[in-house]
């Protein structure tokens, strides 16, 4: 079982209180009906499962609702931090230029 | 004679209270403080049980955890528990235990017949004898298992009560002996949050044995008093007795199981308290102190009772006052074990010392066993045990200085016990649970955890190969200093000191040999609970089983509620052996939780019967146990079923439900229906954007039924949402997909368009919700409600009113799910009940009749009204479903699945659709799941084309009907199928899915 560290309730809780909410930073295709098959099929279902580390979302279920981003190892099951959908989303990006 | 009692100095029994037990129908005496393995020792009691496979007697060998023989059956009826290992079983007065083996009797054995018949069973024996005809197997098996198992399980219900408790520390320490109290005090006094744990109903671990060592001055056990009264003056620390840590997973999460109640009289534990507590403990810093087990030595017969380890015998002198025997041979091949034979020497014991060194021990201890009397045989081993239900003597071998070979014979002893020492084995489990892998060292003759641990696991003590007290400590205060400075907590305590007596190396040996080839001579047992022989090991790697969780597998060494303790070492050095490899590079087996066994009670802990998961009823409950309905489960919600009058099945029930809504009025409970709240000036173009179709033109007081797609395009979820104010509506969804639509909404709306200004408030249980079903629906909410103008051009399908029913402030909507006339009248949840008497005595005169899920299935499948999960599986889109009409292709905004439909695979041919099925005998009710196919001469493998998705017999159409799924079925209306189920094909119809009112005339009556 995870800890999980929610960055509205600024707790660190049981993963039992947390919905696992799938990898964290897709974009949904801004014009759906412009993209072809194959593009629209990777958005749909193409998923990066590494092996190493990995953002994801996780929702508070059972506490604020709210939607968050958690970086996790997915051997180790480590988890580096928690932070807010737009704080994250920087430091991802920060990550996948370098 | 065996065993005896004798006074000695340190014991852990109270002699001022002496208890009786009952073992095997026979009552015996012995004192508080007693386990039963030591009360039955006491008792000169030695034959315990019949050994697995041959049936061969077996009696006490351990004292502790790596007890493999002595399983036996406590207490009976409702209180019995199997298997539990007489070593770990405090006694308490009047406690009745039995044996778990032999038939027909402990003493007279059928199998140990088997047993002494020459060739003994080679692994593999089952596999390769009853082989041959293999339809005969179901009838071996019949009687091989007859001969198979220890104890029996309870067949009553379990009348004690568990529970989990949940802990958040600084430090946990697993193992309560020398070092573990160590770690625990020093995180103690650096003011860490610290829990201390032990298996044992008194901490100490070997401190309780050892009478040898001397720490700071004092001895062991005064040394233990201190630590113990000092770790209970700090405010920081607790100390859990009777705890094993049974399991490490992730994060540092250690699962421990307390004895809480266990060790009293049934008649005296307190019904408030659980039997046992399951303990979920999550540490920053975890520190094992787990300690060592000692091993035995592999020789001929050494399973007949009267064999134990050397420290099996010296824990009964030292902590319980039993005398395991009169004269004893003790095997050994290390220095520790010599503390056992002057023990005993000077307790009157007649003690004789094989050492298969053939230098013996250190100095210091041969000139003690010169003082004691004792005589030392040194470079001798034995070859083989005499005596079948007690040893009666031993015959010994000299033993070469270099090689593991015997040269000659040696003498031939007479003694009533064997204790042999083959040296300690870690115990690396816990470190090994979630991935830790130990490492053999030769010094140590032992797989051992690491010195330097893993991160925020500290290795202390013998559970590192650390032996001797003064090292084990020693290096216990490093370990404990390093994790200490790392968390700042920096402390300037002295290690405590102890006498370090010079000690000569052990002799690397595990099998004693005999003089004879493997196989030749006495069965030499590796493993005691599987009966695995060091000969099954040899054999199985001669056909050529190299991975030692392979040979593991093929002889079942290691298996069982012991889990190989005592035998694993032994067995993976005699595979090396076999193998020609390094024991290093032969490896382990893997470790696994549980370290010993835990109870399915404990594990469930409160969550069993009416707390196993939380039951939702709606308000309106009592109501329905007054009028007999039967409940079926949905999701966590209680709903009824159906409401079967005196005589009726659920057919009769549903019929005459069904038959009474289409012809007058029914009333169904809908409270359970999810309900969302969604507000805000965005909250139009959310659900525009959510639901497949469009919401932009619903005016206020208008009702919609809309679709849910994911954005695969497949239909998630449905339900009637009402436009309450242009910025304010009330959604409902599923009953089961209440949480889930909720979640989906919030998850979009937060990841995808925080922009759009929306809210949403689960209102599932705030509402208590009344269906009015049927032609007299109208006349009864008008004699209900007076400010609603119910006027069927003024309140029409699909429009809601607010207005006053029965004197509540209602929200009342025209929708329907049978295809009736129909109202959904909506009220405070707190007057559930209420609404739902004032609607029965409203509906009196109509004969209202209240109807549960089945006949809403019933009613609705006439309609062709589909359920989502039922009617579809997550692979169905409104095309397939013939629902193209919910679909708004032309709303601006993209929504979910909307690209999908398009994709190839959703908009080609071949998919599965929504059809209606009769089958061409009204009177068959086909199976739900059955398989169609489209010709009677179909062979298998056949080509499937769809199955059944709803069946029933209407009593308003008087036949049968059905929904299913049939590939391409939009263009089959008019075939005749085969529905395949249960063996037998029966023809059907494809019709429209639409039965009743195709005209909707009902509906909109």
């Amino acid at each position: 079982m995870l800890r999980i560290h929610c960055p509205y309730c600024r707790e660190v809780r049981e993963e039992e209180e947390f919905g696992y909410a799938g990898e964290a930073y897709i974009a949904r295709p801004a014009a759906p009906e412009e993209v072809d098959d194959a593009v629209w099929g990777d958005y749909v279902f193409h998923r990066k499962n590494p092996r190493g580390w990995h953002w994801e979302q996780w929702q508070h279920v059972a506490g604020c609702r709210k939607v968050f981003v958690v970086k996790r190892h997915t051997v180790t099951y480590e988890i580096a931090g928690s932070w807010t959908l737009a704080e994250g989303k920087a430091l991802y990006l920060s990550e996948e230029q370098s | 004679m065996s065993g005896y009692r004798i006074h000695r100095k340190g014991e852990r029994i109270q002699r001022q209270k002496p208890l009786s037990f009952i073992f095997d129908n026979v009552r015996y005496n012995a004192f508080a403080g007693d386990t039963l393995a030591s009360a039955l020792l006491a008792n000169g009691v030695r034959l315990i049980g019949r050994s697995f496979k041959y049936g061969r007697p077996r009696g006490i060998v351990g004292f502790g955890a790596e007890e493999p023989n002595a399983l036996i059956q406590l207490e009976t009826g409702a209180h019995t528990v199997p298997d539990l290992k007489a070593t770990q079983v405090e006694l308490y007065q009047g406690l009745v235990a039995a044996s778990t083996t032999g038939y027909p009797s402990l003493d007279f054995d059928y199998k140990g017949l088997l047993g002494k018949l020459g060739r003994f069973m080679p692994p593999g024996f089952y596999y390769k004898t009853f082989m041959e005809p293999v339809n005969a197997w179901p009838f071996y098996e019949k009687y091989i298992r007859k001969a198979a198992g220890y104890g029996r399980a309870p067949v009553e219900a379990d009348p004690e009560s568990y529970d989990h408790l949940h802990h958040h520390v600084d430090v946990l320490v697993v193992g309560g002996g020398a070092a573990g109290l160590w770690a625990a005090t020093l995180a103690g006094r650096a003011g860490l949050k610290t829990l201390l744990v032990d298996e044992q109903a008194e901490a100490g671990g070997w401190l309780l044995t050892d009478r040898r060592s001397r720490i700071d001055g004092l001895e062991p056990t005064e040394w233990l008093a201190e630590r113990l009264a000092e770790l209970d003056s700090l405010p920081n620390v607790s100390v859990l007795t009777r705890t094993t840590a049974f399991a490490l997973h992730d994060g540092n999460l250690v699962q421990a199981l307390e004895l809480v109640q266990d060790h009293l009289p049934l008649t005296e534990r307190n019904a408030a308290l659980p039997r046992q507590r399951l303990h979920k403990i999550r540490s920053h810093q975890l520190v094992l102190a787990t300690g060592a087990i000692e091993r035995p030595l592999v020789f001929g017969y050494n399973d007949v009772p009267g064999v134990m380890t050397v420290a099996a015998g010296h824990s009964y002198l030292n902590r319980y006052g039993v005398a395991v025997g009169r004269e004893v041979l003790l095997q050994t091949q290390n220095d520790a074990a010599y503390d056992a034979a002057f023990d005993l020497a000077a307790s009157g014991v007649k003690v004789t010392v094989a050492d298969a060194r053939c230098d013996g021990p250190a100095r210091w201890r041969q000139d003690a066993l010169s003082r004691a009397g004792i005589q030392l045989l040194s470079g001798h081993g034995i070859a083989r045990v005499l005596g079948d239900k007690t040893v009666n003597g031993v015959e010994l071998v000299r033993l070469d200085g270099q090689r593991n070979a015997a040269t000659g014979k040696g003498p031939r002893l007479n003694v009533d016990t064997v204790l042999s020492s083959g040296g300690l084995t870690s115990t690396v489990h816990l470190f090994c649970h979630n991935g830790g892998r130990p490492v053999w060292r030769d010094d140590r003759l032992s797989f051992v955890c690491p010195d330097e641990g893993r991160d925020n696991i500290a290795c202390v003590g013998a559970i590192t190969g650390r032996w001797e007290l003064d090292e084990a400590l020693a290096q216990t205060h490093q370990a404990c200093l390093g994790f200490l400075q790392k968390a700042g907590r920096a402390t300037g305590f002295l290690a405590p000191k102890v006498n370090g007596d010079a000690i000569s190396a052990p002799r690397a040996i595990f099998r004693l040999p005999d003089g004879k080839p493997e196989g030749r001579g006495a069965k030499a047992f590796v493993d005691y609970q599987n009966d695995v022989a060091a000969a099954d090991i040899h054999l199985a790697v001669r056909e050529n089983y190299r991975s030692v969780e392979h040979v593991k597998r093929y002889t079942a060494l290691g298996f069982g509620t012991d889990q190989g303790k005592l035998s694993n070492i032994n067995g993976f050095a005699i595979a090396a052996e076999a193998l020609g490899k390094p024991i290093a590079e032969v490896g382990t087996t893997t470790y696994r939780p549980a370290y010993t066994p835990v109870t399915f009670g404990a594990l469930a802990g409160a969550h069993v019967g009416d707390t196993f998961e939380p039951r939702r009823y709606t308000a309106m409950q009592a109501s329905h146990d007054a009028r007999q309905a039967e409940y079926e489960t949905v999701g966590q919600w209680m709903r009824p079923w159906y409401f079967p009058k005196a005589g009726e099945d659920l057919h009769a029930a549903v019929n005459r439900e069904c038959l009474a809504t289409r012809n007058s009025v029914g009333v169904m409970d809908a409270s359970t229906l999810g309900k969302i709240d969604v507000k805000g000036p965005d909250a139009r173009e959310f659900l525009n954007r959510i639901y497949s179709n469009a919401w932009s033109k619903l005016d206020p007081g208008k009702c919609r039924y809309g679709l849910m797609l994911d954005e695969n395009g497949m239909v998630m979820d449905d339900g009637v949402t009402a436009c309450i104010a242009d910025d304010h509506f009330h959604m409902t969804t599923t009953t089961g997909g209440a949480a889930r639509v909720y979640s989906w909404l919030e998850r979009w709306h937060q990841t995808e368009w925080p922009e759009l200004k929306v809210r949403f408030t689960t209102t599932t249980d705030h509402w208590a919700t009344v269906a009015v079903v049927g032609p007299n629906s109208r006349k009864v909410l008008q004699k209900l409600c007076g400010d609603i103008n119910f006027d069927p051009e003024a309140f029409k399908f699909m429009d809601w009113r607010p207005g006053t029913v029965a004197g509540l402030p209602a929200r009342v909507f025209r929708i329907s799910f049978s295809g009736e006339l129909a109202y959904e009248i909506n009220v405070d949840a707190n007057y559930g009940r209420y609404i739902w008497e004032e609607v029965m005595k409203a509906g009196a005169e109509f004969d209202i009749t209240p109807y549960g899920t089945e006949s809403m299935h019933v009613l609705r499948a006439e309609k062709g009204f589909i359920i989502v999960g039922q009617d579809t599986d997550g692979s169905m889109s409104p095309i397939d479903l013939a629902m193209g009409w919910a679909v708004g292709m032309k709303k601006p905004f993209s929504f979910l699945g909307k690209r999908s439909l398009s994709r190839s695979h959703t908009g080609g041919e071949g998919r599965k659709q929504l059809v209606g099925l009769m089958p061409l005998d009204a009177a068959t009710v086909l199976a739900e799941g059955a398989q169609i196919l489209n010709n009677t001469d179909d062979t298998v493998p056949a080509a499937m084309q769809g199955h059944v998705t709803s069946s029933y017999h209407s009593a308003f159409l008087g036949r049968s009907i059905a929904m299913a799924v049939l590939k391409d079925g939009s263009k089959r209306e008019g075939d005749t199928v085969q529905v395949w189920a249960h063996g037998k094909s029966v023809p059907a119809k494809v019709v429209s899915s639409v039965f009743v009112d195709k005209e909707g005339v009902r509906q909109h009556a």
